[in-house]
Parts: C-alpha cells; sequence; structure tokens
C-alpha cells in the first residue's frame, strides 16, 4: 500500500498553503489530493480582484492569487494529484489514517498516511435546503453556479436576474452578471443585515444601484419549464413571510446566496465531532479534530469572509501537523474548553492546551447579530483575559481574539475560557 | 399500419409496452414530454404496497397484491432498486383499534401475506424513533420501496430492445375512430393503428372522451413531499402509515430505496393536471403531520420538496380495459396510489386482452432481461477495480454527493433511450440527486451530455424544450 506522511485533501487556498505551511516546518513527504483537474479550487472562478490584501499586500485576483500559491508548491517539489477524489476516510493501524481516493488516471487506491489536512471547502445552500415552495423550473442557480458559468464557460445562466440572499459570492455575481450584460433587478435578503462583506455592498450593488432589500424572502417561484417570476415578500421579526407585502418580480433566473455550508462527509466518516453551529469539525488550538492526526482548516473548518485568512490558518494546521508527526505535540495535557455565549456564535479553536500553543493563539468567532460599541469579553472564572470594544461587529465579518500564552500559562488548569459580547 | 399506440410513457404505458413487446405487435409509444418518466411516475412516493387498503373485489385490490409480487421479479429481471423493507399503519387511539382490525381483515381478504397486528413494544422494537403515541399498528412485511424512475426506464428500456418504438416530445391532439381503427394526431404526424391505450395519466380522460360517450372525469389530485439527506434516512426503516384520524389523512414516512428520508404526501385536488408547484403551507402541512408518527422529524435535513399529480377518477377505482363503445379503445385511467405497485400487473392483464384481441403470437426471441447502469456501490472493490481498469471514466467523480462517476454517466445517455437532458441523467443515475442538489456537478453534467450527443451546452436542457439551462454568451447585450 501506497504510504504517506501527511495527506492533504483538497487543492484550494486551504489545501496549498496546508502543505506550504507543513514542507516549511520540514515534512518532506507530503501530497496533496484535488478533486478537480487544476489546482486553486473555486479561486479559478473568482476572477474579481480584492485577494492577497492582507497576505501580499496588493490586490490580486482569485487566479493570481491562487497561482502564486501553486508556483510555490510545485518550486517547493510538492506532489500533488488532480481528478483525485477522495471518498473514504477511516482510522488505520497505529494512529495512521487510512485514504482511499480515485481518479480516472489512475483508479482506486488506498493511500496510509501517517498525518492528514482536511481541506475540502464547502458547498452552497441549495434551493431544496432552503425550502422555497413553487415550481421547480430551470434557471434557479446557486450564485457559485452561475459564475462558474459565466467565468469559466463564457455563457449567461439568464439576462433578467433576481437574487436572493446577500452572501459575498451573491453579491460579487450582482456585479458580474451587471457588467456582462444583464439586469439585475435586486438582491432580497432575509435579515434584518446583509451576510455580505461592507465593501461588497458598496462596491457591488451600491456602485450599480442595484437595491438591496433587507427583511425580505422569496416566497414563490412560478414557471414550469424556465423561470418566469418570483414573488418576494417582506418577513417579520421570526423571519415569517407577512401578508400583503407579497410582490411579484418577472425574471428569467433567480440566483441565491443564502450560506455556504462545510462539505465534512470524510470528516463524518471519520466519526470526528462536528460543531453544528459551524458544520465544520471541533479542533483543538493545533487545529487537530477530536481523531488523532486530522487536522482542519479553511472552509471546511469554518466559513471564512476572506481567503487571506484562510492561507494564514492553513499554513498554521500545515505546521502543527509537523510537529505532530515529530511527536512534538502532546495529547495528554489539560485543556481549557472555550465557550461562546451572550451573542458569540461559536469559537475555532474549541480548546486549548497551552502546552501546544505558540506565544499568540488566535481564537476566531462570529457574533449573532449587528452590534454597535459592544465589547468583547474574554474571561476565565473572575478574570479578565481581553475586553476590547468594537465600534462595529456584524455575522457578515469574522472577529478575532488573540491570546497570549504568558496569560494562559498563569489559569488554572483546564478552566473555561467564555467568550462574549457585552453591550 | 399500428397494432397499438399508447399514449403516455409512464409507469403505466412503459409496462403495458414492455409485456406487448413478447408478442410479435407493432407497437408505438408516444409521449409529449422529452423523456419517460415525466409525469406521475416521477413524483411519488415509490412505495410497493403490500395490498390491504383496498376494498375487496376492486381492481386495485387485485392488482395490487399481484403487483407487489410482480415488482419483486421484475426487480431481478430488469435490474432496478427494489427492498422489501416491510411498513407500519401506526393507531394512535385505542378506539381506532377496530379500524387496524379491519385492515388486517381486508389484507387478508385481498390475499396479502404475513400481516400481523402488533402493540407499542414490538413497533417501538422496529421503530425506535416512532410516537409514544402508538398504541397498536399493522405491520405487512411483503410492503417494499422501489425506485419510480428506474422501474419506468428499465420496463422502457426493455420494451424498447424488444421492438418497441417510442415517439417523444409528440403531443396528441385528436383521435378519431377510422374502419380498421383509429386515426391519432400528433405534432409529429398522424398515426393509424389498430388498437389505441390510454395510459395518460392525468389527461387520460381527455382522449377517452375523445371517443366514447361514456364520459370520464379525472381530477388532479396534488401531493407534495419533503425528501431529507441520506444522513437522516435511518430515522426509519420501515414505511411508517398512519390511520386516517379526525385530523384528515396521514401521510407517510419512509426510507427510500436509496437511503433518504421521505415524508409525504398531503392531498389538494387542483384543476390543472400540470399545476406541480409547492406551496409554504402545503410543505408545513406534510411536516407537521408526518412529526404525529415520528416526532423528532429532522426537518433541518430537507434537501428538496417536490409535488406529484395523482390522476384521481371519480369513482375511486381504476378503469382498465377496452372502452364499452370504442371497441380496440384500451383505457388505463384513473391510475393513482397503488398504481405504482399495479403497474406491472396492469401491463400483464391489457397486454394480455389487446394480444387476445388482434391473435397475436408470443415472439420466441423476447429478450426479458436487461442489465441497469453499472452501479460502483453495488460491487466488491476487485470488481469495481476490474471496471475502472475496463473503463477510466468509472474513477472519475462528477457528483460528489452520490459519487456518481463520468463512467456511469456516459453509460445513461448512450444505451436505449438514453438521457438527453439534466433530469434524465439524473434519474437514470442519481446525479445531482443528493445534499447540493446539483450545483457542483451540473455545469460538468451539461458539458457530457453536450460531448457525447455532438451539441452546444447552451442547448442542454433541464427537461423539456423550453428548460434550456443557459441563455447565450457574455457580453452579447453589451
Amino acid at each position: 500500500m501506497n504510504k504517506r506522511k501527511l495527506v492533504i485533501i483538497g487543492g484550494g487556498p486551504a489545501g496549498l498553503a496546508a502543505a506550504m505551511g507543513a514542507r516549511e516546518a520540514g515534512v518532506s513527504d507530503i501530497l496533496i489530493l484535488e478533486r478537480d483537474d487544476r489546482l486553486g479550487g473555486i479561486l479559478n472562478q473568482c476572477i474579481h480582484n480584492g485577494f492577497g490584501l492582507h497576505t501580499f499586500k496588493e490586490e490580486l485576483t482569485g487566479p493570481e492569487y491562487a497561482s502564486r500559491f501553486i508556483d510555490r508548491v510545485k518550486e517547493a517539489g510538492i506532489e500533488y494529484r488532480t481528478g483525485a477524489m477522495v471518498t473514504g476516510l477511516k482510522p488505520g493501524d497505529n494512529g495512521t489514517v487510512t485514504v482511499t481516493v480515485m481518479g480516472r488516471r489512475f483508479g482506486l487506491e488506498d493511500i496510509t498516511a501517517g498525518a492528514v489536512i482536511l481541506a475540502m471547502g464547502c458547498r452552497e445552500r441549495s434551493r431544496g435546503a432552503l425550502n422555497i415552495p413553487g415550481y421547480r423550473p430551470a434557471g434557479i442557480y446557486t450564485a457559485g453556479t452561475a459564475q462558474r458559468f459565466v467565468n469559466i464557460e463564457g455563457r449567461m445562466p439568464g439576462k433578467d436576474v433576481i437574487i436572493l440572499g446577500s452572501g459575498d459570492i451573491g453579491l460579487i455575481m450582482a456585479r458580474r452578471m451587471t457588467l456582462e450584460g444583464a439586469k439585475v433587478h435586486l438582491v432580497a435578503e432575509l435579515n434584518p443585515y446583509s451576510g455580505g462583506l461592507k465593501r461588497n455592498i458598496a462596491q457591488c450593488l451600491n456602485d450599480f444601484d442595484i437595491p438591496l432589500m433587507l427583511s425580505h424572502t422569496v416566497v414563490d417561484i412560478k414557471g414550469r419549464k424556465r423561470i418566469e417570476s418570483v414573488t418576494i415578500a417582506e418577513v417579520d421579526e421570526k423571519s415569517k413571510p407577512i401578508p400583503g407585502s407579497e410582490k411579484e418580480y418577472p425574471c428569467d433566473t433567480l440566483l441565491l446566496s443564502c450560506g455556504l455550508i462545510p462539505e465534512n462527509e470524510l470528516t463524518g466518516m471519520l466519526g470526528a465531532s462536528i460543531n453544528p453551529v459551524t458544520g465544520g469539525p471541533v479542533v483543538s488550538e493545533s487545529l487537530m479534530t477530536d481523531i488523532q492526526g486530522v487536522f482542519a482548516c479553511g472552509n471546511v473548518l469554518h466559513v471564512h469572509d476572506l481567503v487571506d485568512y484562510v492561507s494564514e490558518e492553513a499554513a498554521q494546521a500545515g505546521k502543527n501537523a509537523a510537529a505532530y508527526l515529530n511527536g512534538a505535540l502532546r495529547a495528554e495535557g489539560k485543556k481549557h474548553t472555550l465557550i461562546a455565549k451572550n451573542g458569540v456564535r461559536y469559537t475555532v479553536p474549541a480548546s486549548i492546551d497551552p502546552g501546544n500553543m505558540e506565544d499568540k493563539q488566535i481564537v476566531r468567532f462570529r457574533v449573532g447579530k449587528n452590534y454597535r460599541g459592544a465589547t468583547v469579553k474574554v474571561t476565565c472564572g473572575d478574570e479578565v483575559l481581553s475586553s476590547v470594544k468594537r465600534p462595529v461587529m456584524a455575522p457578515g465579518e469574522m472577529e478575532q481574539v488573540i491570546l497570549k500564552k504568558e496569560v494562559l500559562t498563569k489559569l488554572p488548569e483546564g478552566a473555561d475560557i467564555t467568550f462574549e459580547i457585552v453591550e | 399500419m399500428l397494432d397499438v399506440l399508447i399514449l403516455g410513457a409512464g409507469v403505466t404505458g412503459c409496462s403495458i409496452a414492455r409485456e406487448l413487446s413478447r408478442y410479435d405487435l407493432n407497437v408505438l409509444v408516444v409521449d409529449k414530454h422529452s423523456d419517460v418518466c415525466e409525469g406521475t411516475s416521477k413524483a411519488n412516493s415509490g412505495i410497493v404496497h403490500a395490498g390491504y387498503d383496498a376494498k375487496p373485489g376492486t381492481l386495485k385490490a387485485k392488482l395490487n397484491v399481484e403487483g407487489n409480487s410482480l415488482i419483486k421479479e421484475l426487480s431481478e429481471e430488469l435490474d432496478f432498486p427494489f427492498r422489501e423493507n416491510g411498513s407500519l399503519v401506526l393507531c394512535f387511539d385505542e378506539k381506532d383499534r377496530d379500524v387496524i382490525n379491519k385492515l388486517y381483515d381486508q389484507g387478508v381478504t385481498n390475499g396479502v401475506k404475513g400481516l400481523q397486528i402488533i402493540e407499542k413494544d414490538r413497533i417501538k422494537e422496529l421503530e425506535p424513533n416512532v410516537t409514544d403515541d402508538a398504541v397498536c399498528a399493522l405491520y405487512a412485511p411483503s410492503a417494499g420501496v422501489v425506485c419510480p424512475f428506474l422501474l419506468t426506464i428499465a420496463m422502457a428500456e426493455n420494451a424498447s430492445v424488444n421492438g418497441v418504438n417510442f415517439s417523444l416530445k409528440t403531443e396528441c391532439d385528436l383521435i378519431e375512430k377510422t374502419e380498421s381503427g383509429y386515426r391519432v394526431r400528433t405534432n409529429k404526424g398522424t398515426f393509424e393503428t389498430k388498437t389505441v391505450v390510454n395510459a395518460a395519466g392525468v389527461s387520460s380522460d381527455v382522449f377517452h372522451n375523445m371517443v366514447s360517450d361514456k364520459k370520464i372525469k379525472i381530477i388532479p389530485r396534488k401531493g407534495e413531499y419533503l425528501l431529507m439527506d441520506r444522513t437522516v434516512g435511518g430515522t426509519v426503516s420501515h414505511t411508517i402509515f398512519q390511520l386516517p384520524t379526525k385530523l384528515g389523512k396521514g401521510v407517510l414516512v419512509t426510507q427510500t430505496v436509496h437511503g433518504n428520508l421521505l415524508v409525504g404526501p398531503n392531498a389538494n385536488d387542483i384543476e390543472d393536471g400540470e399545476e406541480v408547484s409547492t406551496t409554504a403551507d402545503g410543505l408545513s402541512e406534510v411536516a407537521a403531520k408526518a412529526a404525529l408518527s415520528i416526532p423528532g422529524l429532522p426537518g433541518r435535513q430537507t434537501i428538496t420538496s417536490f409535488a406529484g399529480v395523482r390522476a384521481h377518477e371519480e369513482n375511486g377505482d381504476f378503469i382498465l380495459g377496452e372502452c364499452e363503445d370504442a371497441p380496440g379503445f384500451y383505457d388505463a385511467a384513473g391510475i393513482e396510489s397503488p398504481g405504482l405497485t399495479c403497474a406491472p400487473a396492469i401491463g400483464v392483464m391489457l397486454a394480455c386482452m389487446i394480444a387476445d384481441k388482434l391473435n397475436a403470437d408470443l415472439k420466441n426471441d423476447f429478450i426479458n432481461t436487461r442489465k441497469g447502469i453499472p452501479n460502483p456501490k453495488e460491487m466488491t472493490r476487485e470488481e469495481y477495480e476490474a471496471l475502472i481498469k475496463e473503463n477510466p471514466l468509472y474513477a472519475n467523480v462528477i457528483c460528489r454527493c452520490e459519487t456518481i462517476t463520468e463512467g456511469e454517466i456516459v453509460d445513461s445517455i448512450r444505451r436505449p433511450l438514453g438521457a438527453s437532458t439534466l433530469d434524465g441523467v439524473k434519474r437514470r443515475t442519481r446525479a445531482g440527486m443528493g445534499r447540493c442538489q446539483a450545483g457542483f456537478c451540473s455545469p460538468k453534467v451539461a458539458e457530457i451530455l453536450a460531448r457525447e450527443m455532438g451539441t452546444d451546452i447552451g442547448d442542454i436542457r433541464k427537461n423539456d424544450p423550453g428548460s434550456e439551462i443557459l441563455k447565450g454568451y457574455i457580453k452579447e447585450d453589451l
């Protein structure tokens, strides 16, 4: 059987950065498995710019950002396979993981890995999962599917467009469809706030006079072959449509940008615990799941706003996997459990063993609603570890707090650390 | 001159076609849709009923029990998924125990094998997630689940291999009696035929009434469903029905033959037989009623919802056989539940009548088996590796949610009566049937379809003409 030190599942931004992180930390035997025919993941279809401001201090397009990492991976001589779909993961002997992979160039193969990094990314919530009633005609796409048709195939999925959901891909596609010659009538958003970045609302909607209708949703779809119209209604505080507020809008296309779901089917096969809030695995400070030697990073762990943060997190996962392979990560140490409450929806990581952390530990999280002038408070018992006032916080923008090792090592061993918003 | 023209390529029409293909007859199936299995046959519960529901003496009662055993045999012959999972009819109130007893007696009279009335403890043993309110249940071990698409497609393919012709996208607007039979006018030309079979589902009253003075009326009865992810398919293993209560007719909860959880249907009579839209109220009704059986119904795991229309005949039984005042015109009308179960038996019954009428001889080269698309999930590792060696496309995963390969998709397009649309590929292979609902695979499947059919991706449709998935090129309107 094929034996590898480190197998990375996914050759998108997370997988590529994880591979570099592991290589720089001294892992020589790395294999990246990518299901698509090329490395780069979803960045390949993100032809807009705005990537890389944090990582490279310049504005790149998605393919440019990806190619910087792809070039590095190639220069480093890191092995990768494209057209390689992982269909099975199971714990093997002596802490190894058996990875079953298939592809038309090499058939069906089992690989024994000393460690695995999960970097499979996420998928978009579909019309079915949103339970939108009405007919089921052609012309209803997730924003990402439409993005692929437009940016990769050069084809229009339609020309009279309504967008439901103000996630970033939806906002980006509102601008893209307009630039390519479609009429984008409006973006409807169920929540009283947008799920997208502020800069995208400004640059993709406001600049093109595309209305954003907050607290509105699609309540009916008409058209038997191709979509002909949608009915949009205002919703109340409980997100229930308000009778009498319905209005029908003719269109030939409905794009959906209503949330991303980490793709953790493989993670589930391993039996790793999943956080119901993020849809991603529960990880420690080392980004290790509760299965020994299996790490996770990027959108498979929790959905990020910016690829720069994905790269940063993934590089750390690669470095940690290297430490694990070198026996430098302790498994038996006492962990602080991180508790998310009062407006903090979750934290990544979910626990910290100070013995395994570096000088600083980034804790990322999202809030449940819009806040102005509220404080992110981190406490352990009576001790306040951090209390920072933020001018604005929104569910669409990921937040972070940095915890210092020198502070954590002074806390009672294994004591809970609480993250909350104080208004 | 045709011997038989069948109107409708749903499960009933395809079953009759397949049974007629045993005989030396010139048979044509016409359907207005661009694929077989596009009407009622594509949107139903996929249940193979045991046969205790129908009143003894009715066609429904007789054909249900026959169809139940025929489907089991056919699933072997024609290689489509079927599982005998058994069903439970839950009774929530001691006062209704009489109704369960009556159902049991009715089943015994109808010839259903293995029926038992079971008590609470046994119910919980069989189905731990069923409500504590269930006091007893009718257990029918011979009930099953089937893939309604593949049942229909398998029969159609087998009929086609045995010489039956199919004319799709063919809509009939006039049937006239002639000296030697009937003249059927369609958008694809006029056909002269000795006999006509009316298997037109919700439109069967229209065709019947063109030739008969004894008018019939089909009432389209819509039913809505919720389909949930395979990860929660194991919520139940049997098909769970409810006794009709004062709250109305209950809905069923079942694991489908492919392992999803299916919930539905409700029932609403509608005017237009093609009004297959779902409604917010309807879907909530279905979820609420299903929760009476399974209180912890994992509604958040819903991956899609859909509606189907049953062809309900006013008097409540099937209309089968030669029309009294129109010799040579055979009805297979009013085929509502348990129509899917009955279809193989209806096929045998109608084919025998027509073969008798036409004095047809059995062929000696009839091929009674059909192989489905190779399914790697049913293979051993060695078999799968051998298949990949023979055709590496079977290692190229296109639909990641259902793990469907390019090999399976290409086969679905190339086989007899092959897929020509995204829905056609989906029903034959399950590509796009999973939790992302074709988000990732539809562009790839469209590309494969275009390549295999030698056409442009811009011509690829979801289903019927008018459902093209793309609308031109970028920047062409700037």
